[in-house]
């Protein structure tokens, strides 16, 4: 219907006095509504595929790995020339490399977030500290491995260590955590905090009474997803200390193995393959992470739904 | 009946300062009251300087980046020189006459980035136009978390399913000898991006404002007509950043690349060939070489490459964010 048809059809209502409603389809043409019915299913076709796809990685990874998951898959040592046995060293080594860079990312980037949320001031050098946070977060994982292979193995001395390993790694988490930590706090209304400034608190009570307790459930959110990623990780630990065999480690200066690295060595070794130890150590790793993430994004849901607004 | 209002003052105090210091400050008088105040105060600013120091360590990690690339990868500027590798031809790292050519690296990159970027921004910006403007607040919750899982997934699995699902597809339906080539990587690479790209684009058409919307209903424009008449042209800078931002992963992507593209030597054609990314080579190769060698510093120049062309891409991401955040910032 043209735009004339309409004047003509308000013109008729206020004339008789009886009134109807314009729809909103009343409005445009049979064409546009025609390609806006193509265009709405295509759209969703593109978005659902992209849902499907999440769906059928994660679905693939459960049918090809589920048969090699078992108690002894988990609780040994590679054995008979890594073709048997299971991947217990590797796993221990990525629970280490997780408690180091929790140990190091997580006080710094957490207390990043709250500089830059809570006491930064809005000037040139807090601008570019911004931007380098943005950048760090975008700088390929590889360099981070060439970064932590000059510094901490070589420069600090650390060797191939899981030492040299997790800083490497906390270096990678850090711009995440900070990230989800500003995001955090900054989601507080202004107003408790004024709330809590005028009953007399300082700015480090407030912080430390009422907003950091408020936003602990989005700061461990973000801990845990970068967290999640480190794990995750496979080419910043390449020169910084990965085995390709190692005993279980037992200390923070030994190299170790690691599930990403791993399942990258099996799955590219053409000499003796093992799909059954590949299928399982990527079901493990990915079962690991995603439920690490579905309990937190449910616990984060329960939190914020009690904390409303 | 005076029950409840006492309790609630006793409540505001503790909340100021926490029921010990209040306590005490109402027994022992001004004098107590004032030392604790001056406490309070130098715990305060304390606190802050402590804050303020740990937020300024993230910036020496940057620079430390940039100065460990630099330091170590003196050698290769000294002896190979910074025009002969950036425009070499040859990666021949290991033979007598070593040429150490960046050329073929750098173009498997741009090959890989090409194909990821051709394959995953019409479809990631229609789904967050999809999600954005048609979706149900509902469905869009659902979908979005169903795709930010995603992330979780290491890329060394993405590697690991390409080579059991892709390869053998691209090499039965392609006219290639294997499927370990540029094409292969690029799909793979193109789906790790997805989700950067659709929760970037999503946020920036939500955050046009709802009167652009309205009124562009107003004039009669149905939701796909406001979608690309007023909310694209608006988000556009938004939507350029999460191309950019997405472009920037797909070039620092390494796993995947080193595990999907075939690492050939030579300059790759065309996505259809094997192709060596920069991520790659050093992926490969540093673990291998002599430590202080020509080669070590080469691959750390190469580094230094990639690392300078991701910063660029990502300040120009950053840049055209902040000022799309600027503009609707009311």
């Amino acid at each position: 219907m043209t735009s004339a048809k309409i004047i003509a059809r308000v013109a008729n209502m206020t004339k008789t006095g009886k009134k109807e409603v314009i729809t909103f389809s009343d409005y445009s043409s049979k064409g546009a509504r025609r390609v806006e019915v193509v265009v709405r299913a295509f759209t969703a076709f593109c978005c659902i595929a992209v849902m499907a796809l999440v769906v059928f990685l994660l679905g693939y990874l459960f049918i090809q790995g589920i048969g090699s998951i078992s108690w002894s898959f988990i609780f040994d040592s590679p054995r008979d020339r890594m073709t048997g046995g299971g991947i217990w060293p590797a796993i221990v080594g990525t629970l280490w490399l997780i408690a180091l860079v929790s140990a190091f990312a997580l006080p710094v980037g957490i207390a990043t977030g709250i500089y830059l949320a809570e006491i930064a001031k809005q000037n040139k050098p807090v601008r570019m500290l911004r931007v380098a946070i943005a950048n760090m977060a975008g700088v390929p994982s590889v360099v981070y491995g060439l970064f932590g292979f000059a510094a901490f193995s070589l420069a600090f001395g650390f060797g191939k260590s899981l030492l040299a390993m997790g800083l490497t790694l906390a270096c990678v988490t850090l711009p995440v955590v900070i990230t989800a930590t500003e995001e955090a706090l900054k989601q507080i209304p202004k107003e408790q905090r004024q709330a809590a400034m005028a009953l007399g608190c300082t700015r480090a009570r407030t912080l430390g009474k009422v907003v950091l307790p408020t936003a602990l459930p989005g700061i461990i959110t973000g801990a845990i997803l970068g967290l999640s990623r480190a794990a995750g990780e496979t080419a910043p630990i390449l020169f910084t200390g990965v085995a390709f065999f190692a005993p279980v480690a037992t200390n923070i200066t030994q190299p170790s193995m690691a599930l990403p690295y791993h399942l990258y060595i099996m799955a590219t070794q053409p000499t003796t393959p093992a799909p059954h130890i590949v299928w399982g150590t990527a079901l493990v790793l990915t079962g690991i992470l995603s439920i690490t993430n579905v309990i937190i994004a449910l616990w984060r849901s329960a939190k914020r739904r009690k904390l409303q607004w | 009946m005076n029950k409840p209002a006492k309790e609630k003052t006793n409540k505001v105090i503790r909340f100021q300062t926490g029921l010990q210091e209040s306590r005490r400050v109402v027994s022992n008088g001004l004098i107590e009251k004032i030392t604790t105040f001056r406490n309070t105060r130098a715990l305060d600013s304390m606190a802050t300087v402590l804050i303020t120091v740990f937020g300024w360590t993230a910036i020496f990690v940057l620079i430390g980046i940039a100065g460990f690339l630099i330091h170590s990868s003196m050698r290769a500027f000294d002896e190979v020189g910074i025009w002969s590798m950036i425009a070499g031809t040859d990666w021949f790292p290991t033979s007598s006459d070593a040429r150490y050519g960046f050329l073929p690296a750098q173009v498997g990159s741009i090959w890989v980035t090409i194909v990821a970027l051709a394959a995953c921004v019409p479809i990631g910006v229609l789904s967050a136009v999809y999600l954005s403007e048609f979706a149900s607040s509902r469905f869009r919750e659902i979908a979005k978390a169903i795709i930010e899982f995603m992330v979780t997934i290491p890329s060394v699995v993405f590697g690991l399913i390409g080579l059991s699902v892709l390869v053998p597809l691209i090499r039965e339906y392609l006219p290639v000898d294997s499927g370990l080539i540029g094409l292969t990587a690029g799909l793979i690479v193109g789906v790790v991006c997805l989700p950067t790209i659709i929760s970037i684009s999503e946020d920036a058409l939500r955050s046009v404002p709802r009167e652009l919307r309205h009124g562009s209903f107003a004039l009669g424009n149905t939701r796909w007509q406001t979608a690309y008449k007023v909310i694209l042209p608006a988000a556009s800078s938004g939507v350029f950043a999460a191309v950019m931002l997405g472009m920037g992963r797909a070039i620092g992507e390494t796993m995947v690349v080193l595990m999907l593209a075939g690492n050939a030597g030579i300059i790759p054609g065309s996505p259809l060939e094997a192709a060596r990314t920069m991520t790659g080579t050093i992926a490969q190769e540093t673990g291998e070489v002599v430590r202080g060698s020509v080669h070590f510093a080469v691959l750390f120049a190469l580094g230094l490459v990639l690392f300078v062309s991701t910063f660029i891409i990502n300040l120009i991401a950053d840049m055209v964010l902040e000022r799309s955040r600027k503009k609707w910032r009311r």
